[in-house]
């Protein structure tokens, strides 16, 4: 998982013509942008800022708005309210084919009765570039998606991967300040998604292009993308790096989305320092680190990622100050789901809740391994919980 | 028995029935046919000889054959009026055709981008009119045609034209009759194609900076093509022997070759060179079947 990485390679943007070399302000503004279809408020009011070179991912589950966002920035659609400024021009109302923008699309759209080769140099030709240069970049482009060899074959002579690095290089032949990518790896299977993925951060880099990808899957958001940008019902929930997004978030409903989690609910009961002491239900009382914005008195939800959660025979030797007070929660292995590099147990608590924790297998033999129906305690820190909005 | 055994007999009848249909209802009245256009003229009943008896022994047989000539394959060449009616015939289907094609392409690609409920009203729209009998249409437009007709009402009413247009008996009425009753074998073929086809390569092809008159030259036509072909095989061919609309609609100055096979069945009684003249007609359509047939396996070996 990456922070934001300063992207400067040093490659100077293709085709971004002179405005914008590694300067700071954002290549795509996006401002109150909303559409309706019917009585449906597909996006409603996004504002977001893309910076040259990011790699940008939009995340959501199906119908959140987020294909539609993406068809606005290719367009296809055309925003109802708001404006799209690439650089410092406003696009929301250019035709798709006047935009310096390309499209990966989820099933490559390959023009089936066009060769590799001319799939490739169709936006070439379009943009009218000599001869001689469609072969030299077709070439390149071929080169670069490793189908050397392929260039004549249709399509429907192509296995998965290939015509996924066609589609690749084809949205990529023209140069375009701002590469769209929808649902780009959603066909292929799981071995050769993770390896794709690798292949195409690293293109990203190379090229120092500005990439937006749709997806509704996290972990391929996760693995690839600086920033993240949630959506629900048409609106950015949170816009953060990975981490920040899977250890910060913003509210309930991305703990749940993003990543798996245990959430307690509960009232404040006591502050006392940079601590909280909140009385749930399920789970008796936590002491939580107070979250950087402070909250008041009220209903509060708490949150902890199961692999967060230690499991021990015996309860751990907690020192006496608050500080470092450690929750430990007594309870009974209900369930064992091994995964392979992690085994997850359900325990079933005293206090009546249930609780998750995800512990990584480090030993090939574990002798020691807890059963089902084993009494355990299981503990967490104050740090590693998240205390968000009821 | 296994089960491979039970259904292997259905299959292999099923797959020899197009073969069986077409020995008898093809292959057979073409032989006669072609029989009869190597004969030669006779007041007789039926009016033309030699007819062969099968029970009249062996070598009454073998003169019958050797009384078999090409002459009237010879007449067919040798005369303008043959060979006129050939080339109207061809002529009027070649421009029929590709009216049909301008009409019925945008109608067909408008009814394909429809939503899906109303594409189905579309299509039973277009199939409807099949359900009045043909010669009542045709009918119907000659009505519609005449000096005193809707149409002449309609353009007078609009002042579009001074006094009533001449429109029955000519070219003009013979090929809306033709446009209009071949329309649904053109829309058909061209809908089914164009309604299989993605839209999402036409929003690649405008992605990738096509403006919209090349996405549509270099994306949806060439993608809709077997569909043309299909639809321009369905209407040329039977346009070109096309008999009751240029009868009914056109002038009788100059005839189609189905009217000239008319004249000479009904009217001059002559079977022999109408059988000639079938046969010939024939082998012309066949070339365009042929060129089809050529076309559409090249693309089924490009589909693999």
């Amino acid at each position: 998982m990456t922070d934001e990485l300063p992207r400067t390679d040093g490659v100077a943007n293709a085709g971004g013509g002179d405005a914008l070399p590694a300067a700071r302000r954002p290549l795509l503004r996006i401002e109150g942008v909303a559409k309706t279809f019917g009585t449906f408020r597909a996006v409603d009011g996004v504002s977001l800022d893309i910076k040259a070179g990011e790699f940008f991912a939009l995340l959501g589950p199906s119908g959140c708005g987020k294909t539609t966002l993406l068809r606005m920035l290719a367009g296809f659609e055309a925003p109802d309210e708001g404006r799209i400024l690439l650089g410092d021009k406003d696009i929301a109302q250019a035709l798709p084919h006047e935009r310096p923008i390309n499209m990966m699309f989820q099933n490559y759209a390959l023009f089936p009765h066009l060769s590799v080769r001319d799939n490739i140099a169709f936006g070439l030709k379009r943009a009218r570039m000599a001869r001689a240069e469609i072969a030299t970049r077709v070439a390149e482009m071929v080169a670069l998606v490793k189908l050397e060899g392929l260039e004549r074959r249709k399509p429907d002579q192509l296995s998965g991967g290939q015509r996924q690095r066609v589609a690749l290089a084809r949205a990529l032949a023209r140069r375009p300040q701002l590469l769209l990518l929808d649902e780009p790896l959603a066909a292929l299977d799981k071995k050769l998604r993770q390896s794709t993925q690798g292949e195409l951060m690293e293109l990203q880099r190379r090229l120092g292009m500005t990439f937006i990808i749709v997806t509704h899957d996290q972990e391929e958001a996760m693995t690839m993308a600086d920033r993240i940008g949630v959506m629900k019902s048409g609106k950015l929930a949170q816009v953060a790096p990975p981490r920040e997004l899977y250890e910060a978030p913003h509210s309930r409903w991305i703990a749940e989305f993003v990543g798996d989690i245990n959430l307690f609910d509960g009232e404040t009961k006591l502050r006392d320092g940079h601590r909280l002491v909140i009385g749930t239900r399920d789970a008796g009382t936590l002491v939580v680190a107070e979250p950087r914005e402070p909250v008041g008195a009220g209903k509060f939800s708490v949150a902890i990622r199961p692999e967060k959660i230690k499991l021990s025979r015996r309860a751990p030797v907690s020192e006496a100050g608050r500080e470092t007070a450690i929750n430990s929660l007594d309870g009974v292995i209900a369930d064992i789901c091994y995964l392979g590099g992690t085994t997850t147990y359900k325990v079933k608590l005293d206090t009546g809740g249930i609780v998750r924790a995800s512990v990584a297998n480090s030993a090939r033999l574990d002798v020691d391994a807890y059963s089902v129906g084993q009494q355990i305690v299981a503990w967490f820190t104050p740090d590693d919980c998240v205390v968000l909005p009821s | 028995m296994s089960a491979r055994r039970i259904f292997a007999r259905p299959a292999r009848f099923a797959a020899i029935a197009p073969y069986v249909w077409m020995v008898l209802f093809f292959l057979v009245p073409f032989a006669f046919v072609l029989k009869i256009s190597l004969s030669q003229t006779a007041i007789a009943q039926p009016p033309y000889e030699p007819v062969f008896d099968l029970t009249a022994g062996w070598d009454a047989l073998k003169a019958g054959f050797a009384a078999l000539s090409i002459d009237n394959f010879r007449l067919l060449f040798s005369d303008d009026l043959y060979v006129f009616a050939y080339v109207r015939s061809l002529t009027v289907a070649v421009t029929s055709t590709v009216l049909l094609l301008l009409v019925g392409y945008p109608i067909a690609y408008g009814m394909a981008r429809l939503p899906k409920r109303w594409q189905a009203v579309a299509m039973v729209l277009v199939i409807v009119p099949f359900w009045t009998s043909f010669l009542i249409r045709i009918y119907a437009w000659i009505n519609i045609l005449q000096h005193d007709g809707l149409l002449n009402q309609i353009l007078l009413a609009l002042h579009l034209v001074s006094q009533p247009v001449v429109w029955l008996s000519t070219d003009s009425a013979m090929y809306i009759g033709i446009v209009y009753s071949y329309f649904p074998f053109m829309i058909l073929p061209l809908y089914a194609t164009l309604a299989k086809m993605e839209p999402v390569l036409e929003e690649a092809a405008s992605d990738l900076g096509a403006p919209p008159w090349q996405v549509f030259w270099l994306v949806t036509f060439p993608l809709s093509l077997p569909g043309v072909g299909a639809g321009v095989l369905l209407c040329f061919i039977p346009i070109v022997g096309e008999f009751v609309i240029p009868d009914l609609l056109a002038g009788s100055n100059s005839l189609m070759i189905g009217q000239t096979l008319w004249l000479e069945f009904f009217t001059n009684k002559d079977w022999p060179v109408a059988s000639a003249a079938a046969i010939v007609l024939l082998v012309v359509l066949l070339v365009p079947l042929l060129l089809y047939e050529r076309l559409q396996k090249r693309q089924l070996e490009q589909g693999r």
